[in-house]
């Protein structure tokens, strides 16, 4: 390979796409490092406090696409208090300076604003791609410059981001000559739609291809703008509101009978069931079903729909299915790989709810499963390591127990046995969620067996500093690690400190650390941002003398090469 | 656990200079130099009753020193593990049942349970001047005085990292008793905007869609647009 010249090998690398491999490539040799950063065309940044964007230029001068991640994933769940950190406004500048020719931006759990979103809009002549997941801190205000300054955009996505719907005119920015659309998600606004001006762009959008709507579509714009573009692969109806006009019903129908590419559904918020058959013509062809937000909608009507769906391969669904609509999607949705059931009753004792066997149904009758979120309110280890037997190719695979503490109910013994049934016949895991009553055990079998493994969250579990330590020393490939109201101490936290240069991250909230733990981390690993999250105390923890033995509310920790963040608020406290 | 539950803690607010009171002074303060986040945002989730208090056991510890505003060591933060869209979703949906129940409408195929705890959810705050709004949970206030607190800290005293939502604003705040430049107000089911603090507690939190806190000059004649929408609702 020495002996070709660097664009022979650059066209190689070409093809070589995934970040990992990438990595890998740049560490063969010098000559290999340098063709492959001026290669490199997607950057991927898992925490956005690991690099600066000065450092990131430095090494790859040439990129056109970058994610970053920012607020750690607990923070979905409001366990990160508002103003924590993770904010784009430094990385849009510094690009803005640069001569980056910037195209797709994808981020995370970030705190974004109308003035970022402006500077974005205006500073890259051919950006193309925003992709906006769970962020916040702007407005409806910010993508009307998205929507005029980009004249070239294919995608503006917004997943269940918190917006502030200013009830603007943002849709109505989009130049008549915007004909590039491709990606229109706005599912995740609140607020009423300029249903005129998106009609008009969706029709004059014939590359459209992914279109979701918010709540406040009615049914008739909707089978309009089905009717606009029967092309369209991916849809979000919103509301789906019925109204009771027989008319817009027999409009929505012919539109939906057009659309011979439709391959996945969503929304369905307001739903009212009736109205799920007009569907029932394209339900063949579907591959992805999302009625995770259609609590309007009964298990009897869901069931109906899904009995259509046989070429399933991604099923979101909420819990009111109940057992014998899992039975019913076993026994449908023969490709099924992903499977995500999520509750409607937080406060436990619903009887339409799923249980032990549905999970069962399902790895019985899937064989292709691999991906599995489920919400429930019972669990034995009979029944997982009858999934484990049936389902050995899971990649990714979380339970959450709703009660903390569940033992199985019917033996009252701990569900250690169910998860390492899982963990043994799953060799390919890579994440897990546990739940219920478990003690260290577990966690010995998670370390003995999951070597694959790179995510755990890990809730109301285990006994000792053992469980913990189980799990640093056994999983090799770790890389995210997340625990809450465990009593995992500081033997654990320290035992291995330079372990936590091979991961990303560690969360540990409600646990047994002590602020004198963490302080002798920080010692010990300088290239580690220790940050103590304590939004009461603050800095009392100083004050009072028992300083070294005063539990930590928050842990936050993550390798990082630029040192001290110095955007972190009053109640991080950055050992 | 979480700083919720370690309300009792009253810390004067040294750093602003605020001798903050609010509805007789009773109320117990929640010193949050960093911003009202633990209240504020998005989410407490009601829990059940069978939770051991393995990692409420703090909480519980500080609850004995809670103030005036009892607090509730049966909730856990963030536990299920939903992210706060569903929540929001779930928490509709749950109004929308009690709603309907209320009014005696039937609905053919759903199921109802009449006696099911509502889910008030999350309810969005603007306040007049700021850009972006935020979220505060309703079911983690036991009263007025403690959702005035919460939105004071929120936006009067947000940490340097938020932008907008810091600075000018140094003087004491009434947002209840409408002697500040302030007024709280709120829209409910009919639409209509209202003053903070008429109705019963329960009634106004089954009612509430949005709160904004409001310019006190611009608040004029809503009190007697109480009145009127008082008399409809009572139709």
């Amino acid at each position: 390979m020495n002996y070709f010249p660097d664009e022979v090998i650059e066209h190689v690398f070409d093809f070589v796409t995934s970040h990992k491999d990438r990595n890998s490539i740049s560490l063969v040799c010098k000559s290999w490092f340098k063709i492959e950063r001026y290669s490199r065309q997607n950057v991927f940044i898992g925490n956005c406090y690991s690099i600066s964007p000065e450092r990131l230029l430095r090494r790859f001068p040439c990129f056109k696409s970058l994610t970053l991640k920012g607020k750690p994933h607990f923070a979905d769940f409001n366990l990160v208090p508002h103003g924590w950190g993770g904010f784009v406004q430094p990385w849009i500048e510094a690009l803005a300076r640069s001569r980056v020719g910037l195209e797709e931006l994808r981020l995370k759990r970030m705190v974004v604003t109308d003035e970022g979103l402006e500077l974005l809009s205006r500073s890259f002549v051919n950006f193309k791609s925003l992709v906006l997941v769970s962020c916040e801190g702007f407005s409806t205000d910010g993508l009307a410059s998205i929507a005029s300054n980009c004249r070239h955009l294919r995608d503006l996505d917004l997943q269940e981001n918190e917006i502030d719907d200013h009830r603007g005119q943002w849709l109505s920015c989009f130049p008549e000559t915007c004909t590039s659309v491709v990606t229109l998600n706005f599912a995740c606004l609140e607020g009423e739609t300029n249903l005129v001006a998106l009609e008009r762009l969706v029709a004059r959008s014939p590359n459209l291809r992914s279109l979701k709507l918010n709540r406040a579509v009615p049914l008739d714009a909707l089978a309009r703008l089905m009717a606009c573009a029967p092309q369209i692969v991916d849809l979000g109806v919103g509301s789906y509101e019925d109204e009771q006009d027989s008319e817009s019903c027999l409009k929505l129908q012919a539109a939906i009978r057009k659309c011979t590419s439709l391959r996945s559904l969503s929304g369905f918020l307001e739903a009212a069931p009736h109205c799920l058959s007009a569907f029932h013509p394209v339900c063949h062809n579907l591959t992805s079903l999302n009625l995770s937000y259609a609590a309007e909608i009964h298990g009897s009507h869901l069931i109906k729909l899904i009995e259509h769906c046989k070429k399933l391969q991604r099923l979101w669904i909420l819990d009111s299915i109940g057992d014998k609509g899992l039975e019913v999607v076993a026994s449908t949705c023969k490709e099924l790989q992903e499977l995500r059931v999520f509750p409607t009753d937080l406060h436990g004792g619903g009887n339409t709810a799923v249980t032990e066997d549905g999970l069962v149904a399902i790895s019985a009758g899937c064989p292709k499963l691999h991906s599995i979120l489920y919400f429930c309110q019972q669990m034995t280890n009979a029944a997982l390591i009858t999934v484990a037997r049936n389902c050995p190719n899971f990649i990714r695979f979380r339970l959450c127990i709703l009660e903390p503490h569940k033992p199985d109910h019917v033996t009252s013994q701990p569900l250690d046995e169910g998860f390492g049934a899982i963990v043994q016949a799953c060799k390919n895991l890579k994440r897990l969620s546990v739940s219920g009553l478990l003690t260290d055990q577990v966690f010995l079998y998670i370390g003995m067996f999951a070597t694959q493994l790179e995510m755990l969250s890990i809730a109301f579990a285990g006994d000792t500093d053992k469980g913990m330590l189980y799990v640093l020393n056994g999983c090799k490939k770790m890389r995210k690690l997340e625990i809450r109201d465990s009593p995992f101490g500081d033997a654990a936290l320290l035992a291995d400190v330079n372990k936590y240069e091979t991961m990303r991250s560690l969360w540990m909230s409600s646990c047994e650390v002590t602020l004198g733990g963490c302080k002798r981390l920080a010692r010990k690993a300088p290239w580690l941002n220790v940050e103590i999250i304590n939004e009461n105390d603050n800095n009392r923890m100083e004050e009072n003398g028992y300083e070294g033995r005063q539990k930590v509310d928050k842990l936050y920790l993550y390798r990082t090469v630029v040192g001290t963040r110095v955007d972190a608020p009053p109640f991080v406290w950055i050992l | 656990m979480i700083s919720e539950l370690e309300m009792g803690k009253a810390e004067s607010e040294l750093e602003l200079g605020l001798g903050l009171s609010l509805g007789g002074g009773t109320a117990a303060k929640i010193g949050k130099p960093g911003g009202g986040g633990a209240w504020g945002e998005r989410g407490r989730l009601l829990t059940a009753k069978d939770f051991p208090s393995v990692g409420s056991k703090r909480a519980a510890d500080s609850a004995s020193h809670a103030g005036a505003s009892p607090p509730r060591s049966s909730q856990v933060v963030g536990w299920p593990p939903i992210g706060s869209h569903r929540m929001n979703s779930l928490a509709a949906k749950s109004a929308r049942e009690e709603e309907e129940a209320g009014k005696k409408k039937v609905k053919d195929d759903e199921p109802k349970d009449v006696n099911k705890k509502v889910q008030v959810g999350f309810i969005k705050v603007n306040m007049d001047g700021v850009a972006i709004g935020r979220k505060v949970d309703l079911n983690a206030h036991s009263s007025y005085e403690n959702l005035a607190q919460t939105l004071e800290d929120m936006f009067f005293r947000g940490n340097p990292g938020t932008i907008g939502l810091t600075g000018q604003f140094t003087k004491p705040l009434r947002l209840l008793d409408g002697s500040s430049e302030f007024v709280l107000t709120y829209e409910d089911k009919e639409g209509d905007w209202m003053l903070v603090g008429d109705v019963p507690w329960r009634m106004f939190i089954t009612s509430v869609k949005r709160l904004r806190v409001m310019k006190t000059s611009e608040a004029n004649g809503l009190a007697a647009r109480h009145q009127e929408s008082n008399e409809r609702q009572r139709k």
